[in-house]
């Protein structure tokens, strides 16, 4: 099945959603009935991390309009943590005070550290949207969840698809030189790949490890020594302006791999890396969840993003801030209360089929962590991000080795 | 005339002094958490502002790297703590002890070459961004992935261990801010802070007059750094989790050192009003701009207010709210 | 040749870091102000120029003149209405002062243009000579090539034009220059105005490299400190020479140790600097 959604079906699918919905039983209750359950959206709108928190906040933005239509008594109130763990954690504090009944955020691991500290002193439950420092669901947390990998889990799942590209384009690289931003993020997916690459059964082994400052204005040396490994493939975790920094360079200094591949990290997927490095963008791998094209909701998803966004590209940062709200709707519905305990108990036993990102449904484990989030690789064709592994999930065929940057028009 | 009661404070003074210690006393059970813990955070504010306040304000050393103070001090008791269970009250003189070598080192260095004024200043920033680099590769403490402290229950408050509610930290500041103001109130009043001024207007005045100036500005620097590390530790058990760009950033050197100049830099109560005013503003700015969905507008105003306030009152707001109010210090 | 490549990467890159850097180095040469608020102009400027090149469809090189003078204005009029009552305060009162500004300049620029990173399309971005086994960038040859321009043309008129030489004396001596009859706010304002300039033409090369958006400045501010106090605050050749200085440290370390070190190495360059010559290694006593 191969079924587009474009902007203009989109009135068509989103009157079909309640149907649809109703007919899988997720949207059973009437709206009107129930008294909306308070949400706390915490996003690092403002300081460095705004881009990304104001790309999250379109999506709490759609999660607004689009969770009541589909018969989620929702009402949500947004706060900003200005990039600073501090802030996070007296705008929780706040939210709390305001009356919210569950919590949502925070993108960003140390201001999530905050405001889930802030959550289980209150008794107050909190859905984490992203946030993949694995030390968060290892505290022995009561009130918190989360819907998104580790950096470890996306690691792992990272580097199991390797093998399943390799096979899909019969090629069998030998070597790799593996460049890796050195904060937070990186370091601790940098452990996890150390830590799996013996296990995973790969065909290639890191001859070079080069890990580089994420505030780089500059990444020339850094490329410069990646080319002198002569490696066949070049792996890379990322953020998104090194990521444009780091492919600029490889172009202007012809390094040629096989591929640029990344286990799991942002940056060669998100609008400004298209945008900005254009046909240099193209073939471009990272292994991570994705919206599944086979999913209808996310086809509805998808197309209420584009229409309300058209000039960004609805990514794994939309997709899993929705089902953040997804999950709390859901949960409420259960629960039929706003008790926290309730709200615990319910969120314990998520179980949501139709959702946006590739796995299985959504459920939580002892620890409040998802462990049904699988990754698949991601391609950059023609300017679009495409799933192109798993098959049953692929929109189209992976291209690999990847065509010479002077091939290409 | 001059009142000789409760260390040689006028009665006026003292009596202000008793009001405001009395409400903030009181304050935790008026109010709600979201107050508390934005009070806990105008205590750190208020803590470091004065800790800083010594190098700066008192002995005249602009220093614009406090945040490394804060971190190693963070670090040690809470390293100390993770990997040898060692309380934080053990942990946190171990903190001091280590930031004490730091800026002693530091200044010994700076002031033995004969580095000051804005040179000075900036050596500070390097040495700070150095070691934030340096702890970012720094794997015993988790490097860049960060150290995390076991975030226990904290129905029960564990005041061995440091691990409880906000509320407990805010008594905790509370204690550490009135500490450090009867402290700088004793040092500017000993002959050290005598001398730390005299540096601070002229320093080659003082020389002349046979203060060992060296030995002076090389004290400030330690103790200052000291008392810093000794909020750093508290900040550490406070907030569980340490990243060193986060800790040793920059931008926390700026927040430090900003409260006490919008306050009144050399003044007692200038880095407690500051970061009182800073912090509401902060606050104030939030909700103002909360219903607008233009992200940015928060700092704006923020930054314009900064403006006003070193156009208006360049010296600090409590010179100006002190005669204001008629608390004039005598002499 | 390997480390030739990466030599002469790092020295057309500490070219344009060297300009950016002179801005800072002219201003605290003359006013005794330390620009706090350094990176923020830059940025300002690298907006200014990707504007005017988007909207005008043209090459942002061809905008680099009409930027430096637009930053020109600026830095004059920030001088005269703003900075100049503070020349005489103390240093900490100075620095909040930059400090706000350089807030609610970042600010603006996030209500203004988002925090996404805004970049010029070239056709020549991935342009590369290759001679022999060297291989050079495009960019970063025109931008080291505009910037060594840009700091001769700087150098010319402090040497040759009458302005130029009364600022000079006015930084010798302020007090005298203003007994012979100069007139010294004037010349600060247009000392400051050239400083801006600096960085405004540097802003507009920098954009051929990097992607600009709000927040980037406070590196720059510290990159500037870095390479003018290794040069020597007030020096100009120093300012040129502590940016090549830290361009090829830079480059060397990331290459031969580690590239997440780079920075700590320019620090630790800076630290023995100060130590062992406080004065910056062009800087007068």
């Amino acid at each position: 099945m191969k079924h587009h959604m474009t902007r203009r079906d989109f009135g068509l699918g989103a009157a079909a959603t309640g149907a649809l919905l109703t007919g899988t039983g997720l949207g059973r209750s009437a709206r009107a009935a129930t008294k909306p359950i308070k949400i706390g959206s915490l996003l690092p709108r403002s300081g460095y991390e705004a881009l990304i928190g104001q790309g999250c906040q379109r999506s709490v933005d759609l999660a607004k309009k689009m969770l009541p239509e589909m018969g989620y008594a929702i009402e949500v109130v947004d706060a900003d943590t200005e990039s600073k763990p501090e802030v996070a954690r007296t705008q929780a504090e706040k939210l709390i005070r305001e009356g919210v009944e569950i919590l949502v955020g925070a993108f960003d691991s140390g201001q999530t550290f905050a405001i889930a500290q802030v959550a289980e002193q209150n008794g107050i439950p909190f859905v984490i949207n992203i946030g993949s420092d694995p030390a968060i669901t290892e505290q022995g947390y009561k009130f918190v969840f989360r819907n998104f990998p580790t950096s470890v889990m996306l690691g792992e799942h990272g580097l199991a698809r390797f093998n399943d590209l390799f096979k899909a384009t019969s090629t069998t690289p030998k070597t790799a030189v593996l460049m890796i931003v050195n904060d937070t993020f990186g370091q601790t997916m940098l452990k996890g790949i150390n830590m799996l690459m013996p296990k995973a059964n790969l065909p290639f082994h890191i001859v070079e490890t080069i890990s580089y400052d994420p505030q780089a204005k500059d990444l020339s040396i850094e490329v410069a020594k990646a080319k002198a490994a002569k490696a066949d493939i070049h792996m890379a975790v990322t953020r998104l302006n090194d990521a444009i920094l780091m492919v600029r360079e490889m172009v202007k200094q012809k390094y040629e791999p096989m591929g640029i591949i990344s286990p799991g990290s942002p940056g060669m997927y998100q609008t400004q890396f298209m945008k900005v490095l254009g046909k240099y963008a193209d073939y471009a791998i990272t292994n991570i969840p994705w919206l599944d094209p086979k999913q209808s909701f996310a086809h509805t998803f998808e197309a209420a993003w584009n229409k309300a966004y058209p000039d960004d590209i609805c990514t794994l940062d939309a997709g899993f801030t929705f089902e953040g709200f997804l999950i709390i709707g859901d949960a409420y519905k259960r629960a039929g209360s706003t008790k926290p305990q309730a709200l615990v108990e319910a969120l314990k036993a998520t179980n949501i089929k139709d959702r946006i990102m590739i796995g299985g449904p959504i459920t939580f484990d002892a620890k409040g962590q998802n462990v049904n989030l699988p990754s698949g690789v991601l391609q950059i064709l023609k300017g679009k991000p495409t799933v192109v592994l798993p098959a049953e999930n692929a929109e189209a065929k992976p291209v690999f080795p990847v065509p010479s940057w002077s091939a290409r028009s | 005339m001059r009142g000789v009661f409760l260390l040689g404070l006028s009665p006026r003074v003292a009596a202000a002094l008793g009001l405001f210690v009395a409400v903030m006393l009181a304050l935790p059970f008026f109010v709600n958490d979201y107050i508390v813990s934005v009070l806990v955070v105008v205590l750190f504010a208020a803590y470091f502002g004065q800790s800083w306040n010594i190098v700066t304000g008192f002995a005249g050393q602009l220093s614009l790297g406090h945040a490394l103070y804060v971190g190693l001090g963070a670090y040690t008791s809470a390293a100390l703590f993770v990997h040898f269970g060692l309380p934080p009250w053990l942990g946190m003189p171990a903190g001091m002890a280590v930031a004490a070598v730091a800026g002693s080192l530091i200044a010994a260095l700076s002031f033995r070459f004969r580095v000051g004024g804005v040179y000075f200043a900036l050596l500070t920033i390097a040495f700070a961004e150095f070691i934030r680099i340096l702890f970012g590769h720094f794997k015993w403490v988790g490097a860049t992935e960060g150290l995390f402290l076991p975030v226990a229950n904290l129905a029960h408050q564990d005041l061995l261990r440091l691990r409880g509610s906000p509320r407990m930290f805010y008594y905790f500041l509370l204690a550490l801010t009135l500490g450090a103001l009867g402290l700088s109130h004793l040092l500017l009043n000993r002959r050290i802070g005598y001398y730390w001024q005299a540096i601070r207007e002229d320093e080659e005045a003082a020389q002349a007059l046979g203060i060992n100036v060296f030995r002076c500005k090389v004290l400030a620097m330690a103790l200052s750094a000291a008392l810093t590390a000794l909020g750093g530790g508290f900040l550490a058990f406070y907030d569980n989790n340490l990243y060193p760009d986060t800790v040793f950033a920059i931008g926390r050197s700026v927040e430090i050192i900003t409260a006490p100049i919008i306050g009144g830099l050399g003044t007692l109560f200038g880095p407690i009003l500051g970061a009182f005013l800073l912090t509401t503003l902060g606050e104030a700015m939030t909700s103002l701009t909360s219903g607008v969905e233009i992200d940015g507008l928060k700092q704006w105003l923020y930054g314009a207010a900064l403006l006003a306030i070193v156009a208006l009152q360049p010296a600090g707001i409590w010179p100006w709210l002190r005669r204001l109010i008629g608390l004039e210090p005598r002499r | 040749m390997l480390y030739l490549n990466i030599i002469v990467a790092g020295l057309l890159t500490g070219l344009v870091y060297g300009l950016m850097a002179l801005g800072l180095s002219v201003i605290f040469g003359v006013i005794r102000v330390v620009n706090f608020a350094h990176g923020e102009m830059m940025v300002v400027a690298m907006y200014a120029t990707y504007l005017a090149s988007t909207v005008t469809g043209l090459d942002p090189l061809l905008m680099l003149v009409p930027v430096t003078v637009l930053l020109f204005l600026l830095g004059y009029a920030l001088q005269r209405l703003l900075i100049n009552r503070y020349i005489a305060r103390p240093d900490h009162e100075q620095f909040l002062l930059l400090l706000a500004l350089a807030t609610v300049i970042t600010a603006s620029l996030l209500m203004g243009f988002g925090p996404d990173a805004r970049n010029v399309q070239l056709d020549y971005a991935y342009d590369s000579y290759q001679i022999g086994g060297l291989l050079l960038d495009k960019v970063r040859v025109i931008a080291a090539a505009g910037a060594t321009l840009g700091a001769a043309a700087l150098w010319a008129f402090f040497r040759f034009t009458r302005t130029g030489k009364a600022i000079r004396a006015c930084a010798d001596n302020q007090i005298g220059a203003q007994v012979v009859g100069l007139d010294v706010k004037r010349l600060y304002a247009i000392t400051f105005g050239l400083g801006a300039a600096c960085v405004g033409a540097a802003g507009a090369l920098m954009l051929l490299l990097v992607d600009v958006e709000p927040y980037i400045a406070t590196d720059y501010t510290l990159l500037a400190f870095i390479i003018v106090i290794l040069g020597g605050l007030g020096s100009m050749p120093g300012a040129l020479l502590g940016g090549v200085l830290v361009g090829v440290s830079e480059a060397l370390s990331g290459f031969v140790i580690e590239p997440s070190f780079k920075s700590a190495f320019s620090f630790a360059l800076l630290i023995l600097v100060l130590l062992v010559r406080p004065q910056g290694l062009l800087g007068r006593a």
